[in-house]
């Protein structure tokens, strides 16, 4: 009796620490580090680090001890004024700029609610000569919140960086291939679920063993027919693109893959 | 005590297990090209003895080829398909009827391949199709139809709506027709007649004499009934005419403007607009005990009515704002709400068949625009602009317009035509639609396949 609780005590202590260990709100609070950029590391060393021959490092020397020579020769450099630190453009500059742009845009005086543009025949005609300091303000607005763009990391790129696996332009590398191998049927109806997931197992070389319809049942649904003509353009896809683009290393993180075809974006668009 | 270490090392394992795996890579693939998909079409295999008997029949040299071409023509019509060259076809039709060799088919970059048979069987055209995914090496479908000979144009076309269907996801709009007004002679003395022909210009017929003045045609969207207006003795006239058995009959006399009556999307009632004591109102007529109901009660001009699939809403034109513009209202007449807000005037609105589109006319700048936007008036998209053009109609899937467009006279009054053209959603493929004489005021028929 006695052995039997003990055992079952340890077990369960077992349990709890292996619990305690893997939940995530039981784990210490992590440091607060800045965020991620993304730097991809290419060795060029085998390319760049060619070794000197004894000839040319002797040349190499001489012209070394040339420019010290004409260093020595140099007179003293002139006293430069320090700057105050005052008038280093601060970050903080830009902000205000971006912030002020914003204002003179939805200044709601100039919106004309009357007359909508609607279409790209009237572009033209809509054109007003008042409203180009508008329309260059805009692209000057586009380039600021562009540059935030690149400071902070998204949701998304962290998403990748744990779980995909692929660096950002091997996966833009594949998409980009496969964006061109899929040709979408027009007629699919764009208010429904336009999702195929397809998995792949993939060779070293991309080129693909076996592809499977995550949700195959789907198909046979009753109002799902255009779901079937999604997954086999899905499909064609990626037979047409094979050998996929895939990453030279690593064949063991990519060698199954799973591909979300979504054709909303492009028939709502 | 063997059973508890046999517990505690299936526990080590279960939670140990998963931190070793990877997870499955993930990419997200949103954009793809919307270029014509590469079709072969093979022409239609057929035995001599066959080949023979139909063209004595039909005065046709290869009944085969002539079926493929009609189906290779309406799939590039369609702007989503880029039928092949038969030139560059290896493999003999016969054979690729059988079995397709996909690696030739595939170094031509087909992606998918129509093959087929025509057998004469009891005097009777048989056809066997087959459609092929080249990439997968798999049989997509495979029909078969009798008919008497003299159809085979549609056996073309239904094969065409079920290669459309199954590689798109939407049913096709070949084996169907369009009515429209046939005009010859000079602009001032114009003669009217209400001609029918296939979506494709084939098979052209004449339904009326010219004695009288036709308008606005437009089909029952259920069957190959016509409704339409003509002038007798200058009073018009709303006529039924069932184009099967060339029956018609009198709806009924109305007094003064009468315009552009339509169906309701049962086939029961008629819906137009008519001007009594001066002022035109919107109303429908049933067609079985003929009551006239009065929808709209506006002292402006409200015309163009057309309902929606549902048959719960009417979009109109009215000028109750100042200007024409389009409205949408319940099918009772209440909860009117203007969704036309652009620049310049809106008119002819219809609904798609579809039920997410209105298409229109609108007259901006002494330009007229064929365009569609959704039924709350958003997403305004002009898909063609010309001199002058008007009143667009549906195919029965929604994806194709077709309306007409008339040239500028010269100065000695010469040059006038007026011809009908198509144009797709996308507003690149535009089309003009062969007619024997000029054409204008067309409407699209149902699939007559339904």
């Amino acid at each position: 009796m006695n052995r039997s609780i003990i055992v079952s005590s340890v077990l369960h202590i077992f349990v709890i620490i292996l619990t305690a260990m893997s939940l995530p709100f039981l784990a210490k609070k992590p440091i607060d580090l800045p965020p991620i950029v993304s730097v991809e590391l290419i060795q060029i060393t085998e390319k760049t680090n060619i070794p000197f021959a004894p000839k040319a490092k002797k040349i190499i020397e001489e012209i070394k001890e040339k420019e010290k020579k004409l260093v020595s020769e140099q007179a003293p450099p002139k006293k430069v004024k320090k700057k105050k630190p005052d008038s280093v453009p601060m970050p903080e500059d830009n902000v205000k700029k971006v912030e002020k742009i914003k204002d003179d845009k939805q200044n709601p005086e100039k919106i004309d609610n009357e007359v909508k543009q609607v279409s790209e025949f009237e572009k033209e005609e809509l054109f007003d000569p008042n409203n180009i300091a508008a329309l260059i303000d805009k692209s000057k607005e586009e380039v600021a919140v562009e540059v935030n763009k690149t400071d902070q990391v998204t949701q998304d790129q962290v998403k990748n960086f744990e779980n995909s696996g692929l660096s950002l332009s091997e996966e833009d590398a594949l998409k980009a291939q496969i964006f061109g191998c899929w040709s979408i049927p027009l007629g699919l109806p764009y208010n429904e679920n336009l999702l195929v997931r397809i998995k792949l197992e993939l060779k070293p070389d991309g080129s693909v063993v076996k592809s499977e319809i995550l949700d195959h049942a789907r198909m046979n649904r009753p109002g799902q027919g255009f779901y079937k003509v999604l997954a086999e353009s899905a499909l064609r896809a990626v037979k047409l693109c094979q050998p996929l683009r895939v990453p030279s290393t690593g064949y063991e993180r990519w060698k199954e893959l799973q591909l979300n075809f979504d054709a909303r974006e492009m028939l709502e668009g | 005590m063997k059973s508890i270490k046999f517990l505690i090392i299936s526990l080590l394992i279960f939670l140990l297990a998963p931190i070793k795996s990877y997870s499955l890579i993930e990419v997200d693939i949103t954009r793809g090209n919307l270029n014509p998909l590469p079709v072969a079409v093979s022409p239609l295999s057929i035995d001599e003895t066959s080949k023979k008997s139909f063209e004595g029949l039909l005065k046709k040299k290869d009944i085969g080829a002539e079926i493929s071409s009609i189906v290779e023509n309406n799939l590039k019509t369609s702007g989503l398909f880029n039928p092949l060259s038969k030139d560059a076809f290896l493999q003999a039709p016969d054979i690729a009827n059988l079995k397709p060799r996909f690696e030739d088919w595939n170094l031509i970059k087909a992606q998918a391949l129509i093959t087929g048979k025509v057998t004469n069987v009891e005097d009777k055209l048989r056809v066997e199709f087959r459609l092929w995914d080249v990439l997968a090496g798999k049989e997509m479908m495979a029909l078969a139809f009798t008919t008497v000979p003299t159809n085979w144009r549609r056996v073309g076309h239904i094969i065409s709506d079920k290669v459309y269907e199954r590689l798109t996801g939407e049913k096709g709009y070949f084996d169907t027709r369009i009515i429209y007004v046939a005009e010859e002679g000079p602009k001032t003395k114009r003669i009217k007649k209400l001609a029918i022909m296939d979506q494709d210009g084939a098979n052209n017929k004449f339904l009326t004499l010219g004695n009288e003045l036709v308008l606005t045609p437009r089909f029952n969207p259920n069957s190959q009934m016509v409704t339409y207006l003509s002038y007798f003795r200058n009073l018009p006239r709303v006529y039924l005419l069932d184009i099967e058995t060339g029956m018609q009959e009198v709806v009924g006399d109305f007094p003064g403007m009468t315009f552009a009556p339509r169906f309701s999307p049962d086939g029961k009632k008629i819906i137009m607009s008519f001007a009594k004591d001066g002022n035109s109102d919107i109303y429908t007529m049933d067609l079985e005990n003929r009551i006239v109901e009065k929808i709209t009660n506006h002292p402006s001009i409200d015309t163009s009515p057309s309902y929606s699939p549902d048959g719960k809403l009417i979009c109109f034109n009215s000028d109750r704002s100042g200007y024409q513009q389009i409205y949408v209202m319940r099918s009772d007449g209440s909860n009117v709400k203007r969704i036309s807000f652009g620049r310049g005037i809106y008119g002819t609105p219809v609904w798609s068949p579809r039920g997410d589109l209105i298409a229109f006319t609108k007259l901006h700048k002494g330009k007229f625009y064929i365009g569609v936007m959704r039924i709350d008036g958003s997403g305004e998209r002009l898909l063609t602009e010309n001199f002058y053009q008007e009143a667009p109609s549906w195919s029965p899937n929604g994806r194709v317009l077709i309306f007409y467009r008339e040239t500028k006279t010269n100065d000695q009054g010469e040059g006038f035509s007026a011809k009908l053209w198509s144009i797709d959603l996308t507003g690149y493929n535009e089309r003009m639609v062969k007619t024997p004489t000029d054409g204008s005021d067309p409407s699209w028929s149902s699939l007559l396949n339904n």
